[in-house]
C-alpha cells in the first residue's frame, strides 16, 4: 500500500451493503476489509489520492432504534480501520440510511477528529440535523443517482487529499459553521457600504446570516377528553386492503381518507400497508401496530375517548416530498374542521 | 405533516420511533414508540400483551394532548 494516500473508511446501510432489502434493515454494525457495493466507485473515482481501507455496515433499523449503542458500536468498528477521512453513504432521500450516516459522522468528527464527507438529498432529515459534522454533497433523491454522486463526493475527497478547502455551495451544502478571516476593509466601513448598496437599491447580502427556524407554536391542550373527538393520521401508510387510491410506495404523490365507521379492529382482510421503505410484515399482518384502532376503539367505548372520527387518513412518508407532505396535511386540516374534530394523533413508521 | 396540521391549529402528537426526525420536523407533543416497522406492537408479545402495551402508548398519547405544553416535548417512555 502506498503510505501517501488517504485512507478512507466507508459506512453504508444493509442494502448497499449487499444484505438485502427492508426484511434485514435491523441487522446489527459488521466491518468488512477493502470495498464493499457503492464503495467500489468510490475508490475508483478517488484512486489517485486515497484508498478505501474499509467498510463498516449496519442496519437502517437496527441504527435508527439503537441510536447511542449503534453510533459507538460503528464507531469503534471505523476507528479500527484508522481512517484518514470518512466516507458515509450517498444516503440520497432515504430517511433512515441518512439519519444513519450523519450520527455516524458526528460521532467521527466529535471522537476521532477526522473530516467525513456524505451524500444526500437536500431534503433528507439528515441534512438538516447533521450538515455540521459531514461535507454532505447534494445527490439526486434516490439510488438512480448515484452515478452522479460519487463523482462529486469524489470531487471533496480530492480537494481536502491536497490540503484544499471544498467550496460550500458548488461542491457541498453548508455546514452553518463560521471561520475567522481577516477581512481588507474594516467592520465600519462595510457597514455603511452595506447601507449605501441598500439604499441604492442595489443587490446586498449580509456577513452574518440568520439561521431559519420553522417552527410552530404548540396549540391548546384538549380540556375534556371524554368530550372530544380523535382522529387518526398516519404517515405509515395504512390503507385499506388492496390500496384502492394506489399510494406510491414511496414519492407519494396522494393521501388517502378512508372510513373507520363500521371498523373495530384491523386485520389482514381489511387493512394492509402501502408502504415501502419498512418491511411490512408486521403491519401487513395487524395495522394496529401502525394504528392502534383497537386500542382506540376500547377506550372510546370506556368513554375515556369522546369520540374517533369517522375517517383516517393515510399516506406514505417514504421519500415523499416536504412540499407534497405540506400540500397533504392543509388538505387534511382542511377536513378535519369540516368534521370538528378537536384533536390528532399522527403515527409514523 | 405534525407541523402543518398543528398550524392549521389542532393539537398533535406524534407517535414515532425516530424522535430525532420528529423534533426536526417540528412535532410538538412527542410519544417514542417501539419499532420502526411496528410502532404500536410487538410481534414477539402475545395478542393480549401486545394490544396492552398499544393502549398504554396510545393513553400516554391522550395524556399529551391534554397537556399544555410551552414548546417541543417528548413525553418519555
Amino acid at each position: 500500500m502506498a503510505s501517501n494516500k488517504l485512507r478512507i473508511v466507508h459506512y453504508i446501510n444493509q442494502f448497499f451493503g449487499g444484505i438485502g432489502g427492508e426484511d434485514k434493515a435491523d441487522i446489527g454494525p459488521f466491518a468488512k476489509e477493502g470495498t464493499v457495493g457503492p464503495g467500489m466507485a468510490l475508490a475508483a473515482a478517488t484512486a489517485e489520492c486515497a484508498e478505501v481501507v474499509g467498510t463498516v455496515v449496519c442496519g437502517d433499523s437496527y441504527f435508527n432504534e439503537n441510536l447511542e449503542k449503534a453510533t459507538a458500536e460503528v464507531l469503534e468498528r471505523v476507528k479500527a480501520f484508522q481512517p484518514d477521512i470518512v466516507v458515509t453513504g450517498p444516503a440520497f432521500n432515504a430517511g433512515r440510511y441518512g439519519m444513519a450516516a450523519g450520527a455516524v459522522a458526528k460521532a467521527v468528527t466529535e471522537h476521532l477528529g477526522v473530516p467525513v464527507v456524505s451524500g444526500m438529498y437536500p431534503e433528507n432529515p439528515g441534512v438538516e440535523l447533521y450538515r455540521k459534522y459531514a461535507f454532505i454533497v447534494e445527490t439526486g433523491n434516490s439510488a438512480a443517482a448515484m452515478r452522479a454522486a460519487v463523482p462529486a463526493m469524489a470531487v471533496v475527497i480530492k480537494k481536502l487529499a491536497a490540503g484544499k478547502q471544498p467550496l460550500p455551495g458548488p461542491d457541498y451544502m453548508p455546514r452553518g459553521l463560521r471561520k475567522n478571516f481577516f477581512a481588507s476593509e474594516r467592520g465600519a466601513k462595510r457597514a455603511v457600504n452595506l447601507l449605501v448598496k441598500r439604499l441604492r437599491g442595489d443587490h446586498f447580502s449580509t456577513e452574518y446570516p440568520m439561521p431559519v427556524f420553522d417552527r410552530v407554536e404548540p396549540n391548546q391542550a384538549i380540556k375534556d377528553l371524554t368530550r372530544a373527538k380523535v382522529a387518526f393520521v398516519t404517515s405509515g401508510g395504512i390503507v385499506p386492503k388492496g390500496n384502492p387510491d394506489r399510494i406510491e410506495a414511496s414519492s407519494a404523490s396522494k393521501f388517502g381518507k378512508y372510513s373507520l365507521a363500521d371498523l373495530t379492529d384491523f386485520n389482514p382482510d381489511n387493512s394492509q400497508t402501502a408502504h415501502g421503505g419498512y418491511d411490512p410484515v408486521y403491519a401487513n399482518q395487524d395495522a394496529d401496530r401502525v394504528v392502534p384502532l383497537d386500542a382506540a376503539r376500547e377506550l372510546e367505548k370506556e368513554g375515556v375517548i369522546g369520540k374517533i372520527h369517522d375517517y383516517w387518513y393515510a399516506t406514505v412518508g417514504n421519500g415523499t416530498s416536504v412540499a407534497n407532505a405540506r400540500k397533504f396535511a392543509a388538505a387534511i386540516a382542511e377536513d378535519l374542521r369540516q368534521y370538528d374534530v378537536d384533536a390528532v394523533v399522527l403515527t409514523s413508521t | 405533516m405534525v407541523k402543518e396540521i398543528e398550524r392549521a391549529g389542532f393539537p398533535v402528537v406524534h407517535m414515532c420511533t425516530v424522535v430525532p426526525i420528529s423534533l426536526t420536523v417540528g412535532a410538538n407533543r412527542i410519544v417514542p414508540t417501539v419499532a420502526i416497522p411496528y410502532p404500536l406492537g410487538n410481534p414477539a408479545l402475545g395478542p393480549a400483551e401486545e394490544k396492552s402495551l398499544r393502549r398504554r402508548l396510545l393513553t400516554k398519547a391522550l395524556a399529551a394532548l391534554q397537556t399544555e405544553v410551552e414548546g417541543q416535548t417528548v413525553f418519555e417512555k
